[in-house]
């Protein structure tokens, strides 16, 4: 039946208004692909650069190569970087998803004195921008002769990840329904059994959440690491230091395989995910 | 359990709250206490001693009042872009992207992957003379034959609005993604069309998406210096390069500390007015 009424229907209609209602129905769409065409030139950009046959400064092409994926620690500190900005990123995550965990069941799950002053003190430091973070820890360090380097890095990284952490982990627990531990109980588990076989399974998901994008702001992190890290240069310093000289295409490699390894494990959770819920 | 129930809130608290009192509250008290500090006489560079100089503030601001004000017009700038961006992606990722949503949920995100200072420098040259956007602007008469893009406040604000774009992105989803959709048909019901369902609806129902992306955006914009380094030019220092410049380059620690403090007390008064404004408590 509507297949007859449109039939009959789209003839009468002018080309520009059917133009018009076209794209008044499919705005949306014509606009996402504007959105997603902007996030993806730029990472676009530094994949093709990466195969840039380029010598010293990628800046301009110069030609295809797969030299720079098939060496690449080829360019001088690259992968020494890359190395600590991964121990430290490990460090960092593991800390702050501990400890930033254990303040979300906290604030998530127990009424007590002083729970909006903790929600404060959660929030205050993903208030302060990361100039004032970076600078007021390494004056820190310097007062207590402290040299910056490794662990004062680590230190820093655990401090801004925690906020985050405890919003995403709280997010999770937020959104558990209270009458499956309920029914644990009922069950006859006690309060430990319900947490291990019941709420920790259901939170996993936004811890591992958590534990994610810990890492990854952590591995991204510069204007803190610039300030804490005396010599020791890690991935996104070495990128910014370089930049003035020009960028060496291994760069290039690892900033586009860092982009499809995460890509992966997301899809992969995603995957796990779904055949959990089947 | 052996101890009172009670306790237990505390005992989970405790670790994570000792480490940031001591590496998040004590480095700020200890950046007021350098704020006023002064210069040692005849001391070397870097050496300080404790005067309680609150000129130092004063001085401090007169001195940086045009990288201050840029700070916030930029970051002003760049967070009602990424709302104007995000807003529609948000919106049609969790209403209409069906079966597609956790993929194109990870599109948004993806790109974060790359190293942002990387992208930050592939715009560079994506603008740069030698990218695909100036000459052919040219070519089509939009800008002129002198006009160029990099080292320009819009460049600067293009690349914040950028970096940013996830902080905005993903609460907005969060927030429409929780909305009922019989709310919207319940509108259409009492003879609401579509704009009308959308604006008294939809976006009173995202608010609180809106108010934590706009500061999940704006506060780390106002203290950035990585965009204005990269894609601007000595016109267009942020408050963010003077503090880091300040540090680094000329060790003068209390102005460093001063400017820090003014930035972080203007930030968090605006935030305060803004979540009184926007009446929504329950943010984090």
């Amino acid at each position: 039946m509507s297949q007859k009424l449109t039939d009959a229907t789209i003839p009468t209609i002018p080309v520009k208004a059917r133009f018009s209602r076209w794209f008044g129905r499919n705005l949306l769409r014509i606009y996402m692909i504007f959105g997603f065409s902007y996030l993806f030139i730029p990472v676009a950009y530094t994949f093709a650069f990466s195969f840039n046959d380029s010598g010293k400064s990628n800046l301009i092409w110069k030609g295809f190569t797969l030299r720079n994926w098939q060496n690449p620690c080829g360019a001088p500190e690259v992968c020494s970087a890359l190395g600590n900005s991964i121990k430290i990123g490990l460090l960092a995550t593991t800390f702050s998803t501990i400890l930033g965990t254990m303040i979300a069941f906290a604030i998530g799950r127990y009424a007590f004195k002083g729970r909006s002053s903790s929600n404060l003190l959660i929030f205050l430091p993903m208030a302060t921008p990361e100039v004032v973070l970076g600078a007021s820890l390494l004056s820190l360090f310097l007062v207590f002769k402290i040299n910056p380097g490794f662990w004062p890095t680590v230190i820093a990284h655990v401090m801004f990840c925690i906020s985050f952490v405890v919003v995403t982990v709280k997010a999770r627990i937020a959104s558990l329904d209270p009458r499956l531990e309920q029914a644990a109980m009922d069950l006859y588990a006690n309060e430990l059994e319900t947490f291990r076989r019941v709420t920790l399974p259901l939170v996993a998901p936004g811890i591992a959440g958590a534990a994610l994008l810990a890492f990854s702001l952590s591995f991204d992190d510069f204007i803190i690491t610039n300030f804490n890290s005396g010599t020791l240069t890690t991935f996104p310093k070495f990128v910014y230091v370089a930049a003035a000289r020009g960028i060496p295409a291994q760069a290039n490699v690892i900033g586009s395989s860092m982009f499809f390894l995460a890509l992966a494990i997301v899809i992969a959770g995603q995957l796990v995910n779904r055949k959990k819920t089947r | 359990m052996t101890f009172p129930k009670v306790r237990v809130p505390y005992l989970l608290l405790f670790p994570g709250f000792a480490f940031l009192f001591t590496f998040f509250i004590l480095p700020i008290v200890n950046l007021a206490q350098t704020s006023t500090q002064t210069p040692v006489k005849g001391g070397d560079t870097g050496q300080y001693e404790q005067k309680f100089a609150f000129g130092n503030y004063i001085t401090a601001f007169t001195e940086n009042r045009e990288q201050f004000a840029r700070s916030f017009i930029f970051a002003s700038f760049a967070t009602v872009l990424a709302l104007a961006i995000a807003y529609p992606l948000a919106y049609a990722i969790a209403f209409k992207a069906g079966k597609f949503k956790n993929i194109l949920l990870v599109l948004v995100v993806a790109p974060f992957f790359t190293s942002f200072l990387l992208r930050t420098i592939a715009w560079k040259q994506i603008l740069g003379e030698e990218g695909f956007v100036v000459p052919g602007l040219r070519s089509l008469h939009i800008i002129g034959q002198q006009t160029t893009l990099t080292s320009t406040s819009i460049a600067v604000v293009a690349g914040m609005t950028y970096n940013f774009l996830p902080f905005m992105t993903l609460p907005l989803y969060a927030s429409l993604e929780r909305i009922d959709p019989r709310t919207i048909e319940a509108a259409g019901d009492l003879y609401a069309n579509g704009i009308t369902a959308f604006r008294r609806v939809t976006v009173p129902l995202s608010m609180p998406g809106v108010v934590a992306g706009t500061l999940l955006t704006f506060i780390p914009a106002a203290g950035d210096y990585v965009n204005a380094a990269i894609l601007g030019s000595p016109n267009t220092k942020m408050i963010g390069n003077v503090i880091e410049s300040r540090y680094f380059k000329i060790v003068d620690y209390p102005t460093a500390a001063a400017l820090s403090f003014t930035l972080m007390a203007a930030i968090l008064i605006l935030v305060t007015l803004y979540i009184r404004k926007t009446g929504t408590e329950e943010l984090v």
